[in-house]
């Protein structure tokens, strides 16, 4: 038997998961159109590498990994790309990205892909197979699995795989865990061998008995020496800190990674995603996606990666009250602005809101201090002083009271009597530091450049008068006694000379064919002036920055 | 329609039903109040109520605030009825209503309204009113059966609102000092402790009347501590502190100070332990830092008591406390995750 | 009478001695004024405040010359910083000051003309460029000061508003409405 740590604070709020786990996983039917953003991971956006009227196969690499933190984006299934465009994502600013979009043509051609001996390959390679499959955390971060496996200053000691899924009304991770345990297990294998781990820990919340029965009978068939635990059922114990804390009893020093202390921790759908792109080739093209709240059908689908929100809406049969979605779960969710927008690999949930289902909350009252949302923090921070500090805009004192240490479960909103919209104040106070950080680096960078370019004038300057007196010193020295002619003319004549060389030059460089163009020659100036008023009537006008 | 802000679920707990609440646990000590000293106690809240609740929405009104939406969340209406409860039942309409309005216009409002009040509003308006209203301030009213005359309940509104007494009778004869009062007054007469308490107006514990009705408290005070409305530090830390104080100098002296209990159960120690320095806006967010904050308040109560020159020291002490509170909360914040026992 | 007069002067001394000793001793080493203020300036250098640069001015703060609200690229907040820093009140900008958002450079490669006038304006170097060659900003390192745009005989520099992306965008703060306006 384990011994389970716990971590303070923490809530209860109801579960809600019973609606969605009725049906097993159902395939999302193909949709009329799918569109891909080039940003669907942490980190930079894929660069495409596709153009619009492209046919494409399944699996068929469309977006290019770029700089050290990025991941690949596929094609999910064949058809022709009608437009790389930017396009609405579902992004809390409401802003668009890139995206692709693509029309599938039904025949569901996959790229010839193979599997990935993962035991007899080069670990750096492996890892340059898992960014080029586009595999990143499914958990909700979509931090690009390959980096979190590369080895660190630590062993790890202990690998976790977390099906915790803390969330009401989510339940993606639940279905999967009883219907593909044994992939899962598989991929727990994979992550292991690639990690060198010492044990590996499934821990998964006690509300979801069926899964753990179905992970414990893979581990025992697969005779894996993994650990099936059972964690108690809280929010936010799903999150990656406190998951750790419970199942090995250590903290994640803040600011740190698990890694700096002998820990991994993936989701297990990500473990299950490494398993398809090594056993079989297969890019992350799909997840399970649940659907829930006010519809007829709650159920899990496996979406293909680009399907319109829309689509999985129709699929769940929205009752006709409903007039928001939610993409995520009731506590971190992202209202939508619309049901165009695609779901991407960081989209595990989309509730339907009605305002049966979803009160809205009474306007808020000043905070009076009650402490109630400290108590319930599972990061021990005090959030009403976070509070205060972030609407005075006291950004330095958050920074002290540990902002950044904030995971922004939204415990404490929960469990606020005032109604504070407590999350939004530290989300608007974590980016104003962000973004005078990245002020001041720029600042001191402009700084730099100004005292350097300072110093090139001030040393130019220098090296001139330098040479100046050089030259005095050599002329002094060289000039004998010569009889002294007017140096006036001697002035007037170099000047002539020169003038007469210039005009020499002049008549030998002159262009010879601005005459008598050809028909051709004409049509193609006449071509090159227009583009070129074109480009000048663009830039006057665009919006766009500059190019470098 | 309002902004839609995750998370979209919360506890269906609100400000309004919180003060509701601690209202309700009131209500023991408000009845054993009026059963032993009579019903004038509940003149005495109506008028603060009407005019806590007149005083707040004309200060919303001034500062463009949306009145309905701060008013119905009874903070006013608990600074009135704590403010009653501190001042006695016999004192002139224009005591209270000065009294109300002058913790929620100046003590709460003027610093920003509900939530950012540095002072106890009820202390404040109770300090205010004893410096400023001394005489008035001691027409308490005897318990049933030891004053000389007992007017009824007509004859104490007359009093209240119009300040005519009934025909042939004095103020003295309507009123009794309080037990803090008589024991202060006494020691200063050089009585022994226990000759004092052995008068009539002592009961078993402490003063007859009034130690039912700190019993009353306390009965609220448990009630608010199950329902989780406070927690246990500050109660315990004040009373604790008061009568490990109380019992250090009666042990050394018993004939000058009187038993740990007897504090206990006079004055507004329980009123205090339980619903005034709870007070979350102006106690600190810091479960060590609520120790140290009632611990300070005990002693500084018990000293007040009696060193000073006060009968009872318990707004006083919570309002020394409270000028203390950002600084013990700065000092005594909690480890972070993952910050090795470091704030 | 006397005794008390040579104590008290004797304490005088002592303490006098040990406070002039500590002063000496324990003495901590600020950055000067100057640059304290310097690292508040946006570092623009575009001139706006009337100095060539934001180190002349910030020299000029620190004299006494200078007013504490002639940058407009430092917005408001860098005036209560300012403010903050040297204790002294908070000063509205001037009637005159014209608030422009972050912008680049822009230019035209079509009219250019290789002469080289912007970047020797630019304070920063973010121009690339040679005689007779074509000049381009870089944007990375462009400031947005403006300095280019009046010295190009053909007027081909133009700023282009840095607009909100998906990479610069912040969280706003939270706005809600506490009841229903009648």
């Amino acid at each position: 038997m384990r011994t389970l740590h716990q971590f303070n604070g923490g809530i209860h709020p109801p579960d809600n998961k019973a609606q969605s786990t009725q049906r097993s996983i159902a395939r999302a039917p193909l949709p009329s159109k799918l569109i891909i953003p080039f940003r669907q991971h942490a980190g930079e956006a894929a660069k495409p590498i596709v153009r619009a009227g492209d046919h494409v196969l399944k699996g068929q690499l469309i977006g290019m990994p770029v700089g050290s933190i990025s991941s690949a984006v596929h094609a999910p299934t064949s058809g022709t790309i009608a437009a790389i465009a930017v396009q609405p994502i579902a992004h809390p600013s409401g802003l668009p990205d890139l995206c692709a979009t693509l029309i599938p043509d039904g025949k569901e051609e996959w790229i010839p892909h193979a599997a990935v001996d993962h035991r007899n390959s080069d670990p750096a390679e492996l890892r340059q197979h898992l960014r080029m499959s586009g595999v990143v955390g499914l958990g909700g971060a979509v931090f690009p699995s390959d980096i979190k496996l590369r080895p660190g200053n630590q062993k790890i000691k202990t690998l976790i795989l977390n099906g915790a899924e803390c969330e009401p009304y989510i339940t993606c991770d639940d279905m999967l865990m009883r219907e593909r345990a044994a992939e899962i297990v598989q991929g727990a294998a994979m992550l292991c061998f690639m990690l060198e781990a010492g044990e590996v820990l499934i821990g998964i919340e006690d509300n979801k008995p069926q899964a753990i029965a179905a992970m414990q009978r893979a581990v025992a068939d697969s005779g894996l020496p993994f650990e099936v635990v059972a964690v108690p059922t809280i929010y936010p114990g799903g999150s990656a800190k406190q998951l750790i804390r419970v199942l090995t009893g250590l903290e994640v020093p803040s600011g740190k990674l698990p890694t700096d202390i002998g820990v991994q921790c993936f989701n297990v759908a990500t473990s299950y995603s490494v398993y398809r792109a090594l056993a079989h080739g297969e890019p992350l093209l799909s997840r399970i996606i649940t659907i829930t709240g006010n519809v007829r059908q709650a159920q899990n689908f496996e979406v293909l990666l680009g399907t319109p929100v829309q689509d999985l809406v129709a699929l769940g049969e929205a009752l006709p009250d409903t007039d928001r979605y939610i993409m995520g779960g009731p506590m971190m969710g992202l209202p939508l602005s619309s049901t165009a927008i695609p779901l991407a690999k960081a989209s595990n949930c989309i509730i339907a809101v009605s305002d049966k289902l979803f009160p809205p909350a009474p306007p808020a009252l000043p905070c009076i201090r009650c402490s109630r949302c400290a108590q319930a923090c599972p990061a021990d921070l005090q959030p009403m002083d976070l509070f205060w500090f972030a609407q005075s805009r006291e950004f330095d004192k958050a920074q002290q009271f540990s902002l950044f240490d904030c995971i922004e479960c939204g415990a404490c909103s929960y469990v606020c009597p005032s109604h504070i919209p407590l999350v939004q104040y530290y989300q608007f106070a974590k980016s104003e530091i962000r973004a005078h950080g990245h002020d001041q680096q720029a600042a001191d960078h402009a700084r730099e450049r100004h005292e350097f370019r300072e110093y090139r004038f001030e040393r130019e300057k220098q090296e001139k008068a330098e040479r100046l007196a050089a030259r005095e010193q050599a002329a002094k020295q060289a000039q004998p006694a010569v009889p002294s002619i007017n140096p006036a003319d001697t002035m007037q004549q170099k000047i002539q000379a020169a003038i007469a060389r210039a005009r020499e030059q002049a008549a030998a460089s002159k262009p010879k064919n601005t005459e008598n163009f050809t028909a051709q020659q004409q049509a193609e100036i006449a071509e090159i002036e227009a583009r070129r008023a074109h480009i000048h009537e663009l830039a006057k006008s665009a919006d766009e920055p500059s190019k470098e | 329609m309002g902004a839609f802000f995750s998370p979209f679920i919360s506890k269906p707990d609100t400000v309004s039903r919180i003060m509701l609440k601690v209202l309700l646990a009131l209500l023991p000590g408000i009845a054993l109040y009026a059963w032993h000293f009579g019903p004038a106690i509940l003149a005495s809240i109506t008028l603060a109520s009407l005019t806590a609740l007149g005083t707040e929405a004309l200060m919303l009104r001034l500062r463009n605030r949306p009145v309905m939406h701060f008013l119905s969340d009874n903070s006013a209406l608990l600074t009135g009825w704590l403010l009653a409860l501190s001042i006695p039942p016999l004192a002139p309409w224009w005591l209270v209503v000065v009294g109300t309005a002058f913790c929620i216009a100046i003590a709460k409002h003027l610093y920003g309204g509900l939530g950012n009040n540095p002072f106890n509003p009820a202390m404040i308006g109770y300090a205010v009113l004893i410096i400023s209203f001394p005489a008035q301030m001691t027409h308490w009213l005897a318990p049933h059966g030891l004053g000389l005359v007992e007017p009824d309940f007509l004859e104490q509104l007359k009093y209240i609102f119009i300040g005519a007494l009934p025909p042939n009778v004095t103020l003295d004869a309507v009123t009794l000092a309080t037990p803090l009062d008589t024991l202060k007054t006494r020691l200063h007469l050089d009585e022994s402790v226990g000759q004092i308490l052995r008068m009539p107006i002592y009961g078993r514990l402490a003063g007859q009347g009034s130690e039912m009705v700190s019993l009353g408290f306390l009965l609220g005070g448990l009630y608010l501590l199950a329902a989780r409305i406070i927690t246990w530090h500050i109660p315990v830390a004040f009373l604790g502190t008061l009568f490990a104080t109380a019992g250090i100098f009666h042990l050394a002296d018993p004939a000058h100070y009187a038993a740990p209990l007897f504090h206990w159960f006079s004055g507004a120690a329980m009123l205090g332990a339980f619903f005034i320095l709870t007070d979350p806006i102006t106690s600190p967010t810091t479960n060590k830092g609520k120790l140290i904050f009632a611990a300070g308040a005990g002693l500084l109560t018990y000293l007040i008591r009696s060193l000073g020159s006060f009968p009872d020291g318990v707004a006083f002490a919570t309002l020394l406390m409270n000028i203390c509170v950002p600084l013990i909360t700065l000092y005594t914040q909690p480890p972070v995750f993952g910050k090795k026992g470091k704030p | 009478m006397l005794s008390a007069l040579l104590v008290m002067a004797g304490i005088a001394i002592v303490l006098g001695a040990v406070l002039g000793f500590s002063a000496v001793k324990f003495r901590v080493e600020g950055s000067p004024l100057v640059d304290k203020i310097d690292a508040i300036l946006p570092q623009t250098q575009c001139g706006q405040c009337g100095y060539p640069g934001c180190r002349p001015y910030a020299t000029a703060i620190a004299a006494g010359e200078a007013d504490i609200n002639r940058c407009p690229p430092g917005g408001e907040e860098g005036i209560h910083k300012l403010a903050d820093l040297l204790g002294v009140e908070f000063k509205p900008f001037g009637g005159g000051t014209v608030l422009k958002p972050k912008s680049v450079a822009f230019i035209d490669e079509n009219l250019c003309i290789g002469c080289t006038l912007c970047f020797q304006a630019c304070p920063v170097d973010a121009i690339a460029g040679a005689a007779k060659q074509m000049h381009t900003i870089i944007t990375s390192e462009c400031t947005g000061c403006e300095l280019c745009v009046a010295p190009c005989p053909v007027d081909c520099i133009s700023m282009k508003l840095i607009g909100e992306n998906i990479a610069n965008w912040k969280w706003k703060y939270p706005v809600y409405t506490l009841a229903q306006a009648k």
